[in-house]
C-alpha cells in the first residue's frame, strides 16, 4: 500500500569531506591475525593524516562489525583511542549486519543535520580471518555453571558434563538463523524467481573487476585508500578475468533448486577482510576549515523484508527501500547519474533492477502505477564494486559513500549541473540500507 | 644502516683504534632544542681592517648567551667551542697571516665538535687582482683546515656578497647554523650570503613557525627527516608519497601533525594537488624537491627504462612543478631541491643520476633571480654519503670504503640533510638564493 511521503523536513546539510580504507584482502591472505580493531584504526589513521585531523575532537565516530569479539564490545570507541584523534572524541558501535557501514553514515549525518554536531567519522571493519571462534552451546553451559558452583565439588561435577564432541567450535555462519539457508542459497532462490541467467550475471561480475581495474590505474583511489601491511591494492581484483574464465566456474550456490544454478564463486562476492571511515561534516565546519566539499547526503531509508515466509527474496529489502526514498526527494531513477548497488551477488543487482522493471510486481508491492523503472546500466557501479574490491561485510557502506561522493563531484565539475547517487546496500535478516548522496 | 667500525673505533676498543692509526670517526653532536649552541667558549678573531665588523659578530654571539672571547688566552683546561675568523676588511694576503696564525694557536685547544668558522667577502667582478686573490685564498684555507680538524670538529666559511652586512639578518643566521649541532654533517663548505630585506627569527627554536612546507619523497629517508624537522621548527608540513609508500606516509603525518598526500610528482597535475592541499593550512611557503631514485647502469648499458624514470622524477617532475606554481602566482617561495655530490663529481655507473643531479643544481642557479623577483628564493642542497634505504642497496664493501671517505669519516644522518635544508628555508636564509649546500661531511669527491 502507497503512503503518500511527508517532505523531507527542512535541517542543514551534511556534507562528505572524503573517505579512507585500506585496500581490502581475500580471507585468509594479508590481514590473517589482524584484528578489526587495528584495520579500523588504520583506516583512521590515513583519514587522519590525509586531512590533518590530528589532535581534533570530532563530534562522533560511528562503526562497527559483523563479526565481532564480544571483547570489542567498545570497538570504535577502542579505536578511536588508538588514534591520532583526541581522545575526547565520542564513539559509539553500530551493527546492521551489511549495512553497518551505511546505517553507521545515517546516524552521525542525521546528528550533523539536527545540529547535535558538527563532524563525525562513520565507518566499518570486518575480517573474517580473525573471526571469533564460538564455543558449543553444551561446552558453555558446563563452564557457566562450573563457575557459578559455590563448592569444588559442584565445580568440578559441572566440569565433568564436557563430552569431546562439545569441545568442536561452533563454526562462524553466514546462514539465516530462523531459515537455516545461506545467503548464497537465499540468493539462488530468488536468482531462480526472476530468472536471472548465468551469463548476465557473470557479465556484471567482468565489468565490476574491468571498472575497478580501470579506477585503480586513472589513480581514482589515490586519495580513497591508504597501504595497510604491505597490501597497495585491493587483492581479490582479477584484472584480467574474462568472460570465458568466468564461465568455466562451477555453480556454488543453488544446487538443490529445480532451475540450472548460475552462482559461481567469481559471480558472488569471496569473504573478505577490511575497514572503511568517510569524514562527513557541517559545511560551516568544512568551510572553517577549508576542507575539500565532495558531496553531501541528502537523505536515506531503510526497509525490511519477510524472507521467513517466503514471501520476498532475503536481498530485496533495497528494492523497496529505493521508490520511498527517491519519492520523498522528488526524483525517479531518472534523475540519478551514478547507481551504487552493493553486488554481495551479481544476482542481487540483476533481481534489483527485474523487480524495478516489472510492472505487476510494482504495483502489488509498492502500489505504483507501473513499473519502477529501467536503470541506464552506464550509470551502474561505473568504478566497481564488491565483486571485484571484496566485501568486508561492514566496511563495504563506507566504501560506496566515498566512492559515490567523489563521483558526482568530479560529475558536476565537469558538467556544471548538480550530480547525484544512489547508493543501495542489501543486508542480512531481509535488511536494506539506501541512501543519496549529491554534488554541492 | 648502522655503522659498526664508527661504534666500535668509539667503544672499548678506542685505545688499540688510536695505536693502529686507524681512522677515529667521532660521534657528532647533533642538534636538539634547548642545548646550547657551542660546546665551550667563542673566540673572535679578525685582521685589523675588520675589527669593526668582529665587534658587531661578537656583539651578536653576545645576545645568544654565548661565551665570546676576543683574547686566544683561555684558563688552565678550559677549550674553545669554536672560533670565528673574520676577514671582511681584508685586502691584501698580508693581513690575513696574524689572525690565521691566532687561530693556529688555539686548535689544540678546540675542543671536539668545535667549529672554526671563516665570514669574508666573496669575489666579486671587478674586484683588483689583489684583492680577489685575499678573498679567494679564504677557500682554500677554510677547506684545508676541514681536513685538518679532528674529533668532529669542522670548518666553514660565510662568503658575503654584495654588500651583505656580517650582522645582516642572513648572514648571522648562517652563522649561528655553521656554529651550531645543526650543521653536524657539514664540513668545508663556503657559503655565498648576499644582502636581503629578512628579519631574524623571533624564535631560534622555531624558526619556521607560521609557514605551510610542502616535502616530496617524505615516507622514508632524508624526506622523513626533512618533515619531522620542519615540523620541528614550526612549520605546518604536508608530506608526499607515491600511494604505495601511503601507510608509512601517514604514519609520519600524524606524527608531525601534517597532512598525507599521496601523489606521484610526475603526475600531470602535480601541481594542483600541492596548491589544493596547502590552501586549508594557509597556502604554500616552502616546497622540498627531496623525491629521487637511483636506476644504476653503466652507461654502456643503459637502457630508455634506466634512464627515463630518473629523469622524470629527479629533475622533470620539480621543473614542471615549479612552473605551474610560479604561474599560479604563489609568491615568496621558498624552494629546496635535493642534489647529490654525484651532481658535482660524477660517480661510476650513474650517468642518468648525475645528469639528474647536476640539472638540479644548475636549475637553483638559474631559478634564483625568477624567484628572487617574486620574493623568493631556490636553493640545493647536496648530500654526500648518508644512511638510508636508498645507500643500504649499496654492496657492503662499498658502503664501508664510502664512509670513510668524508673528512669527518662517517657517513651522514637524514637529520643533517634535514637541518640544512631547514636552515634554507627559514626566514632569515633569504640572502642564501642559487645556491648549492654540501652536507658531505667534506667528502673527497667534487669541488
Ligand atoms: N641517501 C643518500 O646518501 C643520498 C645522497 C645524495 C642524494 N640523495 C637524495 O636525497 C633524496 C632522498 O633520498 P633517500 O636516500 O631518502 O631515498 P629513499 O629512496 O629512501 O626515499 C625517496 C622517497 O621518494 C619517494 N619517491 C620516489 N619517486 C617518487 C615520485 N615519483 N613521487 C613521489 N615520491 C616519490 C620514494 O617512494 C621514497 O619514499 C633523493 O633525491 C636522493 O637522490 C640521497
Amino acid at each position: 500500500m502507497s503512503t503518500t511521503p511527508s517532505p523531507v523536513p527542512s535541517t542543514r546539510e551534511a556534507v562528505i569531506i572524503g573517505g579512507n580504507r585500506i585496500p581490502f584482502s581475500r580471507a585468509g591472505k594479508k590481514y590473517v591475525r589482524t584484528s578489526n580493531q587495528d584495520m579500523f584504526t588504520a583506516a583512521l589513521e590515513g583519514l587522519v593524516a590525509r586531512f590533518g585531523l590530528q589532535g581534533e575532537r570530532l563530534g562522533e565516530v560511528v562503526g562497527g562489525a559483523v563479526l565481532k569479539h564480544s571483547k570489542n564490545f567498545n570497538l570504535i570507541r577502542e579505536s578511536v583511542l588508538g588514534s591520532s584523534l583526541a581522545p575526547t572524541t565520542p564513539a559509539y558501535d553500530v551493527q546492521q549486519a551489511c549495512a553497518t557501514g551505511l546505517e553507521a553514515a545515517i546516524a552521525v549525518t542525521n546528528k550533523i543535520k539536527l545540529g547535535q554536531i558538527e563532524s563525525a567519522i562513520a565507518g566499518g571493519t570486518d575480517t573474517v580471518s580473525d573471526a571469533p571462534i564460538v564455543v558449543s552451546d553444551r561446552l558453555r553451559a558446563a563452564l557457566l555453571d562450573a563457575n557459578h558452583a559455590k563448592t569444588t565439588g559442584a565445580k568440578v561435577k559441572a566440569l565433568l558434563q564436557i563430552r569431546p564432541k562439545d569441545l568442536a567450535p561452533a563454526t562462524p555462519s553466514t546462514g539465516e538463523p530462523r531459515t537455516h539457508l545461506s545467503m548464497g542459497e537465499h540468493q539462488a532462490i530468488t536468482t531462480a524467481k526472476w530468472g536471472i541467467t548465468r551469463e548476465a550475471q557473470d557479465e556484471i561480475a567482468y565489468n565490476s573487476h574491468q571498472n575497478l581495474a580501470r579506477a585503480w590505474e586513472a589513480g581514482f583511489f589515490d586519495d580513497l585508500v591508504t597501504p595497510f601491511k604491505g597490501l597497495t591494492r585491493d587483492d581479490n581484483l582479477r584484472p584480467d578475468t574474462s568472460l570465458e574464465k568466468l564461465a568455466k566456474l562451477k555453480p556454488v550456490f543453488g544446487a538443490k533448486l529445480a532451475d540450472p544454478a548460475t552462482m559461481t564463486a567469481g559471480n558472488s562476492t569471496p569473504l573478505t577482510d577490511g575497514a572503511s571511515a568517510v569524514l562527513f561534516a557541517s559545511r560551516a565546519w568544512a568551510e572553517e576549515r577549508e576542507l575539500p566539499i565532495l558531496a553531501k547526503f541528502v537523505d536515506a531509508e531503510t526497509a525490511a523484508v519477510d524472507f521467513v515466509h517466503g514471501h520476498e527474496g532475503l536481498l530485496m529489502a533495497p528494492v523497496a527501500a529505493v521508490p520511498r526514498l527517491l519519492a520523498r526527494n522528488g526524483l525517479t531513477l531518472d534523475d540519478l547519474d551514478f547507481l551504487e548497488i552493493h553486488e554481495a551477488f551479481a544476482s542481487t543487482v540483476l533481481t534489483t533492477l527485474a523487480a524495478w522493471e516489472d510492472e505487476e510486481y510494482c504495483r502489488t508491492e509498492f502500489g505504483l502505477d507501473g513499473a519502477f523503472g529501467k536503470v541506464d546500466r552506464s550509470k551502474l557501479n561505473v568504478n566497481g564494486s564488491s565483486l571485484a574490491a571484496g566485501h568486508p561485510f561492514a566496511a563495504t557502506g563506507g566504501r560506496i559513500i566515498a566512492t559515490a561522493a567523489k563521483l558526482v563531484a568530479a560529475k558536476a565539475k565537469e558538467t556544471g549541473r548538480p550530480a547525484r547517487a544512489l547508493i543501495s546496500v542489501c543486508a542480512a535478516g531481509g535488511l536494506g540500507a539506501v541512501a543519496l548522496v549529491e554534488s554541492v | 644502516m648502522t655503522d659498526s667500525y664508527l661504534n666500535l673505533a668509539n667503544g672499548t676498543l678506542k685505545p688499540v683504534f688510536k695505536k693502529l692509526g686507524l681512522p677515529q670517526p667521532a660521534i657528532l653532536r647533533r642538534y636538539r632544542p634547548g642545548s646550547p649552541l657551542t660546546v665551550g667558549p667563542v673566540l673572535v678573531v679578525s685582521d685589523d681592517a675588520s675589527a669593526g665588523d668582529a665587534d658587531a659578530v661578537a656583539k651578536v654571539l653576545s645576545g645568544w648567551d654565548v661565551d665570546v672571547r676576543r683574547s686566544p688566552e683561555t684558563a688552565e683546561g678550559e677549550r674553545f667551542g669554536a672560533v670565528v675568523l673574520v676577514l671582511t676588511g681584508a685586502e691584501t694576503p698580508a693581513a690575513v697571516s696574524a689572525p690565521v696564525l691566532t687561530v693556529a694557536g688555539t686548535l689544540r685547544r678546540l675542543a671536539g665538535n668545535g667549529r672554526v668558522v671563516s665570514i669574508s667577502r666573496a669575489v666579486a667582478d671587478g674586484d683588483a687582482p689583489v684583492l680577489a686573490a685575499t678573498r679567494g685564498g679564504v677557500e682554500g684555507l677554510v677547506r684545508s683546515l676541514g681536513k685538518e680538524l679532528r674529533g668532529g670538529s669542522t670548518a666553514n666559511g660565510i662568503q658575503l656578497t654584495g654588500d651583505a652586512a656580517v650582522d645582516s639578518a642572513s648572514a648571522v643566521a648562517t652563522l649561528r647554523f655553521f656554529l651550531s649541532a645543526k650543521s653536524a654533517y657539514v664540513d668545508g663548505q663556503l657559503l655565498p650570503v648576499g644582502p636581503s630585506d629578512a628579519a631574524g627569527p623571533v624564535d631560534w627554536e622555531a624558526p619556521l613557525a607560521g609557514q605551510v612546507a610542502v616535502v616530496t619523497g617524505a615516507a622514508r629517508g632524508i624526506g622523513a627527516a626533512i618533515a619531522r624537522t620542519m615540523a620541528r621548527d614550526g612549520a605546518k608540513v604536508v608530506v608526499i608519497d607515491v600511494p604505495p609508500a601511503g601507510e608509512s606516509l601517514a604514519t609520519v603525518a600524524n606524527e608531525i601533525g601534517g597532512v598525507a598526500l599521496q601523489l606521484d610528482i610526475t603526475a600531470d597535475d602535480a601541481a594542483d594537488k600541492i596548491l589544493a592541499a596547502t590552501k586549508p593550512l594557509g597556502g604554500l611557503d616552502i616546497l622540498v624537491h627531496n623525491a629521487g631514485i637511483t636506476r644504476d647502469k653503466l652507461l654502456a648499458n643503459m637502457t630508455a627504462d634506466k634512464w627515463d624514470p630518473v629523469i622524470a622524477v629527479n629533475l622533470t617532475a620539480q621543473l614542471q612543478i615549479n612552473e605551474r606554481l610560479l604561474a599560479a602566482g604563489v609568491e615568496g617561495l621558498r624552494i629546496v631541491s635535493l642534489a647529490s655530490t654525484t651532481g658535482l663529481a660524477g660517480n661510476r655507473g650513474q650517468t642518468n643520476y648525475g645528469y639528474t643531479k647536476a640539472g638540479v643544481i644548475a636549475n637553483a642557479a638559474a631559478g634564483a633571480p625568477v624567484l628572487a623577483a617574486t620574493g623568493g628564493t631556490t636553493n640545493a642542497v647536496a648530500p654526500g654519503w648518508i644512511e638510508t634505504e636508498m645507500t643500504a642497496k649499496v654492496p657492503a664493501l662499498t658502503r664501508t670504503v664510502a664512509r670513510r671517505m668524508p673528512s669527518l669519516g662517517q657517513g651522514g644522518l637524514p637529520v643533517d640533510i634535514a637541518e640544512a635544508i631547514s636552515f634554507l628555508a627559514s626566514g632569515p636564509a633569504a640572502g642564501i638564493n642559487g645556491q648549492t649546500l654540501r652536507v658531505c661531511g667534506q667528502h673527497m669527491v667534487g669541488k
